[in-house]
């Protein structure tokens, strides 16, 4: 089908000194040089452009932050007749590609760009504490829950309870996402890493440690969509949008319904499934967000990759890294090649690399379909892409 | 001494609870539709109707869901008390609860440990409810 949505480039931001933004960028240039650099692999200008979706923790505050509008302003993008600032954490940029797909499918845009950008270490934006005690929240962060990394320790603790996961189990994952990381020359942290240095490091919130955390860096990412039609002038092989899903549930842990569980990513990936007339044994490559390890584990088991408990046996042994035989977070993941706060671009980023084998030393073999899922909030909500060299 | 932690911003649906706490009384709320009990979000109380919504007052007891120990604070207002542990409590009634759970033997708390509520009176303004090993 000519409209079928595709992706025709893909870009992250080069930084440097574990996860620093290079000197002069700010949070527009970072995702300005992203999308330049996307566009460029497609063989489109930005001028082409006429559909954008973002989502950031910048822009000016209060009413004034409208990230599509600044962005439109800044990139000098003429007249988009397709706009989207949805934002559901960090899962928001799945959800974006999503709808993206949906909105170039039935002609209300041509070509859709997604970016991201975040200068968050630079300028040491993230913290612990500092959130404001309101709504559901009024409970947790009076009592000095440190977030988000207390509630993914709360998930951690009542998964370990309910299946029999333990802190090796979440190493394992630590290691695996390393080692893919020590391929990939834009990561932050590429030293070796074994299971007990997991186990070893300073503990954060019970039962995570320092290597159970993402990473606090900057970063940026651009991801171009276009119709299957317009990419055969392009340069790029198209990526296909097959399936989509998006989910949400919860703002405070204490209402995530069942916290051993990641029901979000189990709603939003079924739709994707069902979308993409795709079963879980037909995926060969899965970019989570591993915003901890536990996130990670608990996202196997709610796309239906392995069953509820199964994801100790599945991670077991270096399975899903490199050499093992289900690749997960080939880039590097957000544990070990960037987290610049709102990672889920970099899902797409990569899964694109991988399907179009441009992965460089990293490549993992016989991809052909990959899933993305994104994970907003504290477990919240749940975004799904499932992509293929292949149209249907 | 001045109360240096984060304080709830309380609003017209939360105030009932707050207010409780200040008398003592730990507060819920409870569908009379479905006999459902819950706090704040109507995520674990599926069916709950707004209209048939009344505050009780919860026994105070209850078992931990799951629990966090705390080695790096959530900001310098709780540097003095790590480790702390926050839990996620079931109250008997159905509702749940994030708030510390006190206790002198941090590593014996688990999942499905039986607690008890209790009310610090933090600032003359302010009471939060707290959970006890039962005793």
């Amino acid at each position: 089908m000519s409209r079928s949505p595709v992706i025709v480039g893909v870009a992250d931001a080069p930084t440097h000194e574990r996860g620093r933004a290079l000197p002069g960028a700010t949070v527009l240039s970072i995702q300005r040089d992203a999308a330049h650099e996307a566009l460029a692999q497609a063989g489109l200008r930005m001028r082409d452009v006429d559909g954008l979706a973002v989502a950031g923790m910048w822009g000016m505050p209060g009413p004034g932050a409208m990230q599509p509008v600044l962005l439109t302003e800044y990139l000098g993008l003429e007249w988009p007749r397709y706009l989207d600032g949805t934002n559901i954490g960090g899962a928001a940029f799945v959800l974006h590609a999503g709808r993206a797909a949906e909105a170039i499918r039935s002609g209300q845009a041509e070509t859709v760009l997604i970016v991201y950008g975040s200068l968050q270490k630079s300028q040491t934006a993230r913290a612990l504490g500092g959130r404001p005690a309101m709504f559901s929240n009024q409970w947790d962060i009076p009592a000095g829950l440190p977030l988000p990394v207390g509630a993914y320790a709360m998930a951690a603790q009542r998964h370990a309870h309910v299946y029999g996961s333990t802190r090796e189990t979440l190493a394992e994952i630590a290691v695996a996402t390393r080692a893919w990381a020590a391929l990939n020359p834009a990561a932050a942290f590429r030293e070796p890493m074994t299971v007990d240095d997991v186990l070893d490091a300073r503990m954060i919130a019970s039962p995570l440690g320092r290597y159970d955390c993402c990473l606090v860096t900057d970063g940026g990412g651009a991801v171009v969509m276009t119709t299957e039609e317009r990419a055969r002038d392009l340069r790029t092989p198209p990526v296909h949008v097959l399936g989509h899903g998006a989910s949400a549930s919860h703002t405070s842990i204490a209402h995530m319904p069942d916290m051993a569980k990641l029901e979000a990513a189990e709603h939003s990936s079924r739709r994707a499934y069902a979308m993409a007339g795709r079963r879980p044994a037909e995926i060969d490559l899965a970019m989570l967000y591993d915003s901890f390890t536990i996130t990670v584990l608990m996202t196997l088991e709610a796309l239906g990759l392995c069953g509820y408990g199964e994801g100790k046996e599945f991670v077991r042994g270096g399975r899903t890294g490199p050499g093992g035989a289900f690749p997960v977070n080939t880039n590097g993941g957000g544990l070990s090649y960037c987290h610049p706060g709102m990672y889920g671009l970099f899902t797409i980023i990569e899964a694109c690399r991988q399907l179009w084998g441009l992965a460089g030393e990293r490549q993992a073999e016989g991809v052909r379909t990959a899933i993305c899922h994104g994970t907003g909030g504290v477990l919240s909500s749940g975004a799904t892409l499932i992509l293929s060299t292949e149209n249907g | 001494m001045t109360y240096d932690k984060p304080v709830p911003a309380i609003d017209a649906e939360s105030e009932p609870y707050w207010t409780g706490a200040r008398e003592g009384r730990l507060m819920i709320q409870r569908c009379g539709r479905t006999g459902r009990c819950f706090l704040y979000s109507r995520r674990l109380a599926p069916g709950a109707e707004d209209a048939d919504i009344r505050w009780i007052e919860a026994k105070g007891t209850g078992t931990v869901y799951s629990f966090t120990v705390c080695h790096t604070p959530a900001g310098p207002a709780f540097r003095d008390e790590t480790p702390y542990v926050v839990a996620c409590v079931e109250l008997d009634e159905g509702a749940r609860i994030v708030s510390n759970l006190v206790t002198g033997d941090i590593d014996a708390v688990r999942i499905g440990q039986r607690v008890e509520a209790f009310f610090d009176r933090v600032s003359e303004d302010l009471t939060i409810p707290k959970f006890r090993p039962a005793g």
